[in-house]
């Protein structure tokens, strides 16, 4: 009677409600890739952690190996407390290095694992005492005009040495900037 | 005269008020007793499942055929901005997030309370002005149970899921757009879209969010049928009403839904 | 188990400020064909949904079997109801189901019966109305007479103690009327039911009805059995049964007094409204 073709038409729309939710699930949303499994949850202190955001991805080579779960200040040392939630399957050494990388130059930021070479490996609670802050664009920008600022005073002052005043460009541009706002990680 | 004039602007504009605000808790009232009568309509399923198919089946084309040029037009428009600032490849994403969040969960509502919403309404003020719903009591058999509260549950389970084929399909119609006419790389298009589109943040609220619509819609629809004057006339007054108050509540829950949903 | 089914005793009802009925008194005795009748707008379809339990009277009371109507749970509406069929004025049919399932309808409701007793119940009822053929059809597609017919196997569907008709008559052809008429009456006896007509169609309600109950501004103007109401000459009885013009009922709407209405104050008003427009 008509009643079943009602209940195969009702059928098919169900299933494809069902089948387009997995659809979003699988091809669209990061299900797949976001429920790391079992994990376990690491702390690293930031002095400066720029625009990361929780649930950003943890990266080691290239490859998401897990996210930012949560971030905290503190009060104690007025630092940011990252948690990062790693998959269990990829252990990390004890001295492996955390930075906080942009994703192009306005993309969104992320950490960075760079393992070092220690036999020990990180444990569920443990924290990353090897961290490199976010670099924050206003503040490279800034130092790099005080410095050519100060260049152009030497140009006056003293011209005796042209090479030191190119070696000082450079260095505007170069690591020395970077250099002041890597202090390795503050205890 | 200038104060009675005046006076009896106040006057009609508390009365409507008034009357909003008592048809507002008659709404209510029918929505609790549609509630606590649901277990009757869930005993006999095949009456749910026949709503189901006249409320969600029968919406499917308007709602794929719209998904389908919405997602082309979100492809199309993202693409012509995005490519100024070099990020085409994010055309994925931003197609992606804007059906997900948004646009499926709402179009779909509005759609739905101008293809379902009317039939219901229309078809409840027209049971009642033949008098059907009360040869219902009249047989013992309460119109709550046997004729409101399994249209409720029908809208309440086909919004989500149309709300969901809307999305997929409005994503299907910006892949076409941006891959093969544009020429995104498919690969960029779709790892864009899965690094950013998150399960439980985007795509479970957008759930929730058309959960919530399909409850409001389809009570809309119940109430202005089952309060329309038993006339021709107030079941056409009825079946406008339907659109209009579903749309405006429809676009005013989104706005609250979403800020408690950014603020998570 | 009294000798009346029905008994409606002193009953007022009545929206806000303007009372429809004031202490009515009737009684239904069982077995009976019992006819309500009055103009239009008297209250008699409202006094078949005080029987059925749908509206709450102001004061008195309706009982039912013995049972006060609006004391009872709706559990105890829903009990006494299913002893009720109601035909309604258009019939009232469920518009998305055939007409097999309409007349199905009370029965899949309320009972558990199987499948092949239901088709063959269903069967017999509209076999009684002559409508067998027709099971398959769509109310849509039935005749103001056919669809009066089906609502009655419909509302006799549960072999009811009470039926009640609301206008049975109510525009149908005279050869739809005369079924629709005849089958009350063999429908009644069939059953033993308890018939209850609301109508003002005076030839039609003579012919089957056992007594009749005249209703006029609220309280029962006449009543008696049809012959006795046919050579009444109570002068509204007269006048409803023979259809004249003008009579205890008037022609027209109250009203204030025409010349005033005319010339007087009235006419002010128009125009004071007109320049308040311009």
């Amino acid at each position: 009677m008509e009643r079943t073709t009602i209940d195969l038409w009702v059928g098919i729309f169900v299933a494809l409600g069902v089948a387009a939710l997995l659809g979003l699930a699988m091809k669209v949303g990061n299900l797949t890739t976001s429920n790391l499994g079992a994990t376990y949850t690491v702390t690293a202190n930031f002095e400066n952690i720029g625009g990361l955001k929780p649930r950003a991805p943890v990266k080691s080579a290239g490859v998401v190996v897990g996210r930012v779960s949560d971030i905290k200040f503190d009060p104690a040392t007025f630092e940011a407390v990252v948690s990062l939630n790693i998959d269990k399957r990829d252990a990390f050494p004890v001295d492996t290095f955390a930075n906080i990388y942009t994703a192009g130059l306005l993309g969104e930021q992320y950490i960075g694992l760079d393992a070092g070479g220690d036999e020990a490996k990180l444990k569920n609670g443990d924290r990353i005492t090897h961290t490199q802050d976010a670099i924050v664009l206003e503040k490279m920008i800034s130092q790099f005009l005080y410095s050519k600022a100060s260049e152009s005073k030497d140009d006056a002052s003293a011209t005796s040495t042209p090479s030191k005043s190119t070696k000082k460009a450079d260095d505007a541009l170069g690591a020395n900037p970077l250099d002041d706002l890597t202090k390795p990680a503050s205890q | 005269m200038i104060v009675r004039s005046r006076l009896r602007i106040f006057r009609t504009i508390g009365h409507r008020f008034t009357s909003r605000i008592w048809r507002l808790g008659a709404a209510t009232r029918l929505f609790w007793l549609t509630l606590i009568s649901s277990g009757e309509s869930f005993r006999r399923l095949h009456l749910t499942i026949r709503e189901v198919y006249f409320t969600g089946v029968m919406s499917l084309i308007i709602i794929v055929v719209s998904a389908f040029f919405v997602g082309m037009v979100l492809a199309l428009q993202g693409y012509n901005t995005l490519q100024r600032y070099g990020s085409s490849d994010a055309i994925g994403v931003l197609v992606a997030l804007a059906l997900v969040r948004e646009l499926g969960p709402v179009i779909t509502a509005l759609l739905f309370a101008g293809r379902a919403g009317t039939a219901i309404t229309a078809e409840i003020g027209l049971m009642k002005a033949t008098e059907q719903l009360s040869a219902m009591e009249m047989m013992a058999v309460s119109p709550i149970a046997r004729v409101i509260a399994p249209r409720f549950w029908a809208g309440v389970i086909a919004m989500p899921i149309l709300a969901t084929l809307f999305s997929m399909v409005g994503i299907l119609g910006g892949y076409l757009v941006a891959v093969p006419l544009i020429g995104v790389d498919a690969g960029a298009f779709w790892s864009q879209m899965q690094a950013n589109v998150d399960w439980r943040l985007d795509i479970v609220n957008g759930v929730i969010k058309s959960l919530v619509f399909g409850v409001a819609c389809t009570m809309i629809a119940l109430f202005e049928g089952y309060d329309a004057p038993p006339t021709a006339e107030g079941v056409s007054r009825a079946t406008t009403r339907t659109v209009v108050t579903s749309s405006l509540t429809v676009l005013i829950l989104d706005f609250v839904l979403t800020s408690f949903m950014i603020n998570v | 188990m009294t000798q009346n089914i029905v008994e409606i005793d002193n009953l007022s009802f009545g929206y806000k400020g303007r009372m429809l009925h004031q202490g009515i008194n009737m009684v239904f005795p069982r077995g009976k064909v019992v006819a309500i009748m009055g103009g239009s707008g008297s209250g008699k379809t409202t006094l078949l949904r005080l029987i059925g339990g749908q509206l709450k009277p102001s004061k008195g009371e309706v009982r039912v079997d013995g049972k006060v109507m609006h004391k009872q749970s709706r559990e105890g509406v829903y009990q006494l109801r299913r002893k009720m069929g109601m035909m309604f004025q258009h019939g009232a049919l469920f518009t998305d189901l055939s007409v097999f399932e309409n007349v199905a309808f009370p029965m899949r409701e309320h009972t558990e019966l199987p499948e092949s007793m239901i088709h063959d119940l269903v069967l017999m009822k509209l076999q009684a109305v002559g409508l067998r053929g027709a099971h398959r059809l769509m109310p849509t597609e039935l005749s103001g007479g056919m669809a009066r017919r089906v609502a009655l196997a419909r509302a006799i569907a549960l072999d009811p103690s009470i039926i009640m008709y609301d206008e049975p008559f109510a525009g149908l052809d005279p050869i739809s009327m005369g079924v629709v008429c005849s089958l009350i009456r063999t429908l009644n006896d069939a059953l033993g039911a308890t018939s209850i007509i609301v109508s003002h169609d005076v030839k039609e309600t003579f012919l089957i009805a056992d007594y009749v109950y005249f209703v006029a501004n609220g309280v029962v103007a006449a009543e008696g059995t049809p012959e006795d109401l046919s050579k009444s000459t109570l002068p509204f009885v007269h006048q409803f049964v023979h259809g004249d013009k003008d009579g205890p009922v008037p022609f027209h709407y109250a009203a204030g007094d025409y010349k005033q209405d005319l010339l007087g104050v009235e006419v002010k008003k128009h125009q004071a409204n007109k320049r308040r427009v311009a």
